[in-house]
């Protein structure tokens, strides 16, 4: 028995469905004529509706192996040691599995009769899985592409045929941001289900108390963990209201020149400047947060006299208003330049400097649109992950000095998921809790954001 | 004369509103039909009707019967995408597709299947070319892009490109509205030329143009059609009140 | 008249808050890149000494004449290294002075050796060696003159024998700063002075191309849906307001959705470049989703009919005429993406990318890291050397995507058509 490596089958299959394309183009022209008419469309369609058949629905199929069928195997053969020795529990076996894996994949040596034994039948099963795979989807090309064939009827249009299967594959395509949204909120509602069974919700949403350390064997000694959001949210609100204080004026107010006030040379240049301010990745400001601007503040603190923390809620506030500055500045820029012309010509044309024209006529009108880019920052201020682990600290403290140490519910997510993944205790089911708080504040900001600078766009069209 | 088109109580709405209202036509054969009236009259409506245009507008819903050769073209046997093929159309403003002069004529005969290999597919090219009097100007630079062809030129190759498909109808949507007034003379000896073989139906603004060119003229007015017949008479001795003063000047 | 002049007063404020902002933004920008740039140009350069090694090669030779792998890796070559490095020093024979003065090498330097000799650089009959080794990375910043002698020295990395030691060998002229090649040839170590971003950079390479062909072909197959063919209604909606939505959702929940999703639900492996492909192509598919739209939508409706009105079909309209008109539009969005997938740490600490790892990757399943979760990692190190590798590889992280998003302005100036 020889293997089919993905690759190869993939080849085969193409070279299956293209046999099908021509044979489709051919029989359909002998059909019609055997009936003396014309086929409804052109022989190429009749082909094509073959191709897609045959090769489309083969390929998911064989992704759909390729995906599942591992862990399938991994199944039957953690059974198979487990049948060795019933006493073996399954962290164990598990520990066995993965040696039997490492030593069959020539990773490790061993010595171990069994194991060599269990790896050896480890790669045959492979071998195996990769046959049936690849015979599974030639035979299931073959099969489709026969039956499309064989049923195809001059008098049927190919063409609708064909545009119909593709449009039903982009409407696939367009399902799958529904499909996101639906997996991220069952996945984050199912786990935080899990630990608000070990958890009370309301403990978890107004206690002032957060400090996860539990215990995750039964050997170890640690206190009860108490998960209490509120004094995460505090550091979180706190450190984005640092951020908004920076980003807010100096995002407007570049928007309100740039648009309004420069000429259009210094415009072109200007703008894409600060648009490499927003690619710059967050690893970077956090990077700079965390090494630069902290130790800065610190000395100057240290300068007069103010106990600054070397994690200071200031610095990653900071840091993070310049990474949303050009964010605000470009979102709301384009608010501005929405306003349409005919708003600024009746102002200036009753005698009105452009300051006037700005704070009067033109912020007025662009106000649920500079609201709504202010919303998508501060919601993303919340979101904000990686300056937040690299400048801010991990213990929760229900303070709202900036100069203090607080933790954001980023931080607690990445710093509980980190490590240790098994599902199975409180402390990183928590994070799941999280997550499923910042989701749905930030949906909630999103949501207005959305609906308040859509008001404007209809406003103005 | 034999009636290409039939058309019988035609009504058109856009959503709730009615914009054209119980028209019944009929176009002949092999001849140029001109369609007359101030504008949002719904002429453009009711020329997007005879090849189904209208049908990618979701807002868009027809009633009345259509007959193209006795036959229904919005009954369930006619493919909207057959019809535009035998029923061809050329826009107000010159529409090439942004790619060589060659592909934009080739386009029409390709997903058609008309030529069976490159050569046919060039003859069927040079054909088309000729008929739209535009071989001598462009042979040299088939794979020039089109979109660099000046207004004139580039709606005779929209004229070629419909040809190409060897239709029996071309509609055409005020085809010289974007042209001076030398490309526009062009375009009128060519559809002179070329409605010996096809029927043309017209879709103007200018009077002078439709009296210079077509057979016959229908004059629409708020969604009505008020008069037609030959087009000798609609200009002379018109019947109604209303295309008087429209042929006149008086409104539009 | 005052009155007009305390009105163009407000004027000349306004303008100078604009300016005063904009400065501030570009100088953050400056402040940053320079002090990213003098952290980490220094990385270039490594400290390296030249040692002459007494080896007779024939013992590692087969029956056949060649190199027997099984008797280099049995060879004690970090002992050989110290040896020799202990014969510049002939005087130093106290074992306590002598673990100091090995500290002052790298102690990777025997494996060093061992490649070099694997490697075949050298033939069986040789008996001697001239190499150069990488020195620790105390050294290595002492050199660079970014050691503290001032510190106590019981406080320090390096005491002051080893300085004096460190200070003998630049004398002898054999040890000296040389173009740090490990940087760009080798994947994470615990020492700074074998550490490298080659692992990074194919682990990030192998983790775009999964999200590049994952997110492209839905994101424009969903636009050409949602322009095309869409029938307006409720689930037209519906999926507008999924994608505009899903486009602000924070990335890290992306993580938490691919941990439960594609690890614990389908068991995929952890640290994967698949994995993190499929996160991050599901974070960057609403950005391509939209600005495909928007490239679709500003093909003129002409274009569209010209194709109907010649019996194309829907399908053939938008494959044939719609798709590579809009495809430098939807080409910018895909860069700028990209881009943004590139920079992206969160999401894959979730789901275990973090881990540190050796070996360079070499499949999309097996585990890998990234370009930003690298410098994530080396940020966090004690190491001083490790900051300024970080800082390196900052400066071809962020050079690679000005360069990106570059491409995507000159795409979207030179294609940009007024129809």
């Amino acid at each position: 028995m020889f293997s089919l490596p993905l690759s190869f089958v993939f080849i085969i299959l193409l070279c299956v469905s293209l046999f099908f394309y021509y044979y489709s183009k051919r029989t359909i022209v002998e059909k019609a004529s055997s009936i003396g008419k014309k086929a409804k469309t052109l022989p190429v369609y009749y082909g094509q509706n073959a191709f897609l058949w045959s090769f489309f629905p083969a390929c998911i199929f064989l992704i759909f192996l390729t995906v599942s069928g591992p862990n399938y195997i991994d199944q039957i053969f953690f059974s198979k040691i487990q049948d060795l020795n019933p006493k073996f529990n399954s962290s164990f076996i598990d520990l066995i599995l993965s040696k039997v894996i490492n030593v069959a994949n020539g990773k490790i040596e061993t010595d171990d009769q069994k194991i060599i034994v269990l790896a050896n039948d480890y790669l045959s099963a492979f071998e195996k899985f990769y046959f049936y795979r690849g015979l599974g989807a030639v035979l299931c090309c073959a099969l489709l592409g026969l039956i499309v064939t064989a049923r195809q009827k001059p008098s049927v249009n190919a063409r609708d045929q064909v545009q119909f299967f593709m449009v039903s594959i982009f409407f696939i395509s367009a399902l799958i941001a529904i499909l996101t949204t639906a997996a991220i909120i069952f996945s984050l509602f199912f786990e935080s289900l899990r630990f608000f069974n070990l958890y009370n919700v309301f403990d978890f949403i107004f206690g002032l108390h957060w400090s996860p350390n539990v215990a995750i064997r039964t050997d170890q000694v640690a206190s009860e963990g108490s998960f209490g959001m509120i004094p995460v949210l505090l550091g979180t609100l706190l450190i984005s209201f640092i951020a908004m204080c920076v980003a807010i004026p100096i995002g407007l107010y570049s928007a309100i020149y740039l648009a309004e006030f420069a000429p259009s040379k210094v415009r072109d240049y200007i703008k894409p400047t600060l648009e490499i301010l927003a690619g710059i990745p967050t690893v970077v400001y956090g990077y700079f947060a965390a090494l630069t601007a902290a130790p800065f503040l610190r000395d100057i603190g240290a300068f007069v006299g103010l106990d600054v923390s070397s994690e200071s809620a200031l610095a990653a506030g900071l840091v993070m208003g310049i990474m949303i500055i050009p964010f605000i500045s470009s979102l709301s820029d384009d608010v501005i330049r929405a306003v349409p012309q005919s708003l600024r010509d009746g102002s200036m044309g009753l005698g009105a400097t452009k300051a006037e024209t700005v704070y009067r006529v033109i912020i007025p009108a662009a106000f649920p649109g500079l609201v709504g880019s202010i919303l998508l920052a501060v919601s993303r201020a919340i979101g904000e992950t990686m300056i937040v682990v690299m400048a801010a600290g991990l213990s929760a403290k229900l303070t709202v000095n900036p100069l203090e140490s607080v933790t954001t519910v980023t931080v607690q997510i990445v710093s509980l998921l980190t490590g240790d993944t098994e599902f199975d205790n409180i402390k990183t089911l928590s994070a799941f809790g999280l997550g499923i708080s910042l989701f749905f504040f930030t949906l909630i900001l999103n949501i207005i954001a959305l609906t308040v600078s859509r008001r404007l766009a209809e406003n103005y069209d | 004369m034999s009636i290409k088109f039939k058309a019988e109580k035609v009504d058109v709405f856009y959503n709730e509103k009615q914009a054209i209202n119980n028209i019944s036509l009929n176009i002949e054969k092999n001849m140029i039909t001109a369609l007359i009236g101030p504008s949002g009259c719904g002429k453009s409506t009711f020329l997007r009707c005879l090849n189904r245009m209208n049908d990618v507008i979701d807002s868009c819903k027809i009633t009345g019967n259509i007959l193209l050769d006795n036959e229904d073209i919005y009954g369930p046997n006619i493919d909207p995408v057959d019809l535009r093929a035998r029923v061809g159309m050329v826009f107000q403003k010159p529409n090439p597709f942004p790619k060589t002069i060659f592909e934009n004529i080739a386009y029409g005969p390709r997903i058609h299947g008309l030529a069976s290999n490159n050569k046919e597919l060039r003859e069927i090219v040079f054909n088309s070319l000729e008929k739209a009097g535009l071989i001598d100007e462009v042979k040299d630079r088939l794979d020039d892009q089109a979109t660099g062809l000046s207004g004139g030129q580039q709606q005779r190759v929209c004229i070629a490109r419909a040809i190409a498909v060897s239709p029996e109808v071309i509609l055409m949507d005020e085809p010289c509205s974007a042209l001076d007034p030398i490309a526009t003379a062009k375009i009128e000896e060519l559809m002179n030329e070329i409605s010996q073989s096809y029927t043309i139906v017209i879709v103007t603004h200018s009077m002078q143009q439709a009296a210079r060119v077509s057979k016959k003229t229908a004059f629409f007015h708020l969604g009505e059609l008020i008069e037609y017949g030959d087009t000798d008479k609609i200009f002379t001795k018109p019947k109604n009140q209303k295309t008087l003063d429209y042929i006149t000047g008086r409104f539009g | 008249m005052s009155n007009l002049k305390k009105r163009k007063r407000v004027e000349a404020r306004l303008k100078i808050y604009g300016v005063a902002s904009i400065t501030v933004a570009l100088l953050m920008l400056a402040t940053l890149l320079i002090s990213i740039s003098l952290n980490g140009y220094s990385a270039f350069r490594q400290a390296y000494f030249k040692i002459s090694i007494p080896v007779d090669m024939s013992q590692f030779a087969t029956e056949n004449g060649s190199l027997s792998s099984k008797k280099l890796n049995l060879y004690d070559w970090d002992g050989l290294v110290n040896q020799s490095f202990n014969s510049i020093f002939p005087d130093i024979t106290k074992r306590n002075d002598k673990r100091k003065l090995f500290q002052i090498i790298s102690s990777n330097s025997g494996y060093d050796l061992k490649q070099i000799v694997k490697n075949s650089e050298y033939s069986i009959g040789q008996k001697n060696m001239v190499v150069w080794l990488p020195l620790s990375d105390d050294a290595d910043q002492y050199l660079k003159g970014r050691f503290n002698i001032k510190v106590p020295e019981e406080d320090r990395r390096l005491n002051d024998k080893q300085i004096i030691w460190i200070d003998t060998l630049v004398a002898k002229d054999i040890a000296k700063l040389k173009f740090n090649k490990t940087f760009f040839t080798a994947a994470d170590s615990r020492e700074p002075e074998s550490a490298g971003i080659l692992g990074a950079v194919v682990g990030s390479s192998l983790t775009l191309f999964v999200t590049i062909l994952f997110a492209l072909p839905l994101a424009v197959m969903a636009s050409i849906y949602l322009e095309y063919f869409a029938r307006p209604g409720r689930i037209t909606d519906f999926i507008e307001v999924n994608i505009n939505n899903l486009a602000a959702v924070p990335s890290i929940v992306f993580g938490l959705l691919g941990l439960s999703v594609f690890l614990s639900t389908f068991g995929l492996p952890r640290s994967a470049p698949l994995v993190g492909g499929l996160v991050l192509g599901l974070m960057t598919l609403p950005t391509i989703i939209i600005a495909s739209r928007t490239s679709i939508r500003s093909i003129p409706p002409s274009i569209r009919e010209a194709a109907l009105g010649l019996g194309a079909s829907q399908l053939q309209t938008a494959l044939h005429h719609v798709l590579p008109l809009a495809t430098p539009g939807i080409l910018t969005g895909t860069i700028i993406g990209m881009a943004r997938a590139l920079g992206e740490t969160a999401p894959l600490l979730m789901i275990g990318m973090v881990a540190f790892i050796m070996e360079v990757p070499n499949s999309f399943t097996s585990a890998s890291t990234v370009m930003p979760v690298q410098i994530f990692m080396w940020s966090d190190s004690a190491e001083r050397a490790f900051y300024e590798r970080s800082s390196l590889a900052i400066l071809f992280l962020v050079g690679f995507l000005i360069f990106m998003n570059l491409i995507a302005v000159i795409l979207r100036k030179k294609f940009e058509k007024k129809w």
